[in-house]
């Protein structure tokens, strides 16, 4: 796991660094960790991005361990600048964008971290109620079906943000 | 099928029989590279849509300079976004060159995105870039022509798009220049949008 303080930007210096055309997200400044009561879902690096005026939508990304004896499920959750969270899940082939919602949810196995990143997996906040800007810390909930809900706080990143270890093709 | 069968009894016949069918019924011809025809041969075509400028945007008030036309909408938490700030970020180091060329993002939604909505949400990209839609009609046919990937899925409380991502560029004469891929490095992306105004 990253630790806040070796890697802490501010949200300007991540703004040159995505405008510059370099690399992106690092951990910089991230929300708390969360966990579930029971202990077994483990959420890390939370964290969304700025949206251009007049976006109904935003993405969520994260990490998701499972480290219970149990398969759970992510099955929905909540925003407080959204209508709805869905999970969704996004896949590029051959340069045709398809995105899609997964009804059922995703299930996590047990001993799994499932990674929710741009082009892949990715919370879906629709019906933004204010554009998140860069810095922002929107806050949420997010529901499994075992361990039941956690509290989770996203860090917006510049627009454009790509997920540390991210390279262009 | 039948009466084929009956043919393939004549072991010389089937094997005629057999090379017809490959060559007519639309079999994947791996040399060339997709079950599409070969490429510049007609990618692209006429088009009007309305336009975020006023008015209609279309393939003859394009003439006469080359053009970026891509395919989103402002539905879309990821690729959209990141193509127009990608595409914004060329513009802006294109500098005073970038006027020679226009930049068209075609929203694919018409349903959700109206020209005021594709205003307001271009007022956060480059100005040079032009939003447009039309009917799903004119769009499909645009798409068809573009051979681009279209196509409007239903899911239990909406529908998503999917769609080509790459960016087309077109010669001033509305011709099939070459693309871009998605997240293509930016200094690929100037070279090429150069290579594209300087007609080569
Ligand atoms: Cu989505």
């Amino acid at each position: 796991m990253m630790t806040t303080g070796t890697k802490l930007r501010s949200a300007a210096a991540a703004m040159t660094l995505v405008l510059g055309g370099a690399v992106g997200w690092s951990a910089i400044g991230h929300a708390a960790d969360a966990a579930s009561a029971d202990g077994t879902i483990k959420i890390v690096e939370s964290w969304t991005r700025a949206t251009p005026a007049g976006a109904q939508v935003a993405g969520g990304y994260l990490k998701i361990t499972n480290s219970g004896s149990q398969p759970d499920r992510l099955i929905g959750g909540t925003l407080t600048i959204a209508g709805k969270v869905e999970v969704h899940e996004m896949s590029m082939t051959d340069g045709v964008m398809k995105m899609r919602p997964l009804e059922q949810g995703l299930e996590i196995k047990p001993g799994e971290t499932v990674e929710f990143k741009p082009g892949g997996y990715h919370l879906m906040f629709i019906g933004l109620t204010a554009p998140v800007k860069t810095g922002d810390k929107p806050q949420g909930t997010l529901v499994f079906q075992r361990a039941g809900s956690l509290d989770v706080t996203f860090d917006a990143m510049a627009m454009g943000t790509m997920p540390a270890g991210h390279t262009h093709n | 099928m039948l009466r084929t069968i009956r043919i393939c009894t004549w072991a010389l016949v089937a094997l005629l029989a057999g090379a017809v069918v490959l060559a007519t019924s639309g079999v994947r011809m791996p040399w060339l590279g997709s079950h599409e025809l070969p490429l510049a041969a007609a990618i692209g075509g006429p088009f009007e849509l309305a336009s975020t400028n006023g008015g209609t945007v279309s393939s003859s008030s394009l003439k006469g300079k080359p053009f970026a036309v891509f395919f989103g909408y402002t539905f879309c938490p990821d690729v959209c976004p990141t193509t127009l700030l990608d595409l914004s970020l060329v513009i802006k180091q294109l500098g005073p060159a970038a006027d020679q060329m226009n930049y068209v993002f075609v929203s694919v939604d018409p349903g959700r995105d109206s020209i005021e909505q594709l205003k307001l949400y271009l007022s956060s990209f480059d100005p040079h870039i032009i939003g447009a839609t039309g009917s799903e009609a004119a769009l499909a046919d645009m798409a068809r022509k573009y051979r681009a990937i279209y196509e409007k899925v239903a899911n239990k409380d909406g529908y998503t798009i999917n769609h080509t991502a790459s960016v087309y560029l077109m010669d001033a004469d509305g011709r099939f220049h070459g693309t871009l891929g998605y997240q293509e490095k930016p200094d690929v992306v100037v070279a090429k949008l150069k290579r594209l105004m300087a007609g080569a």
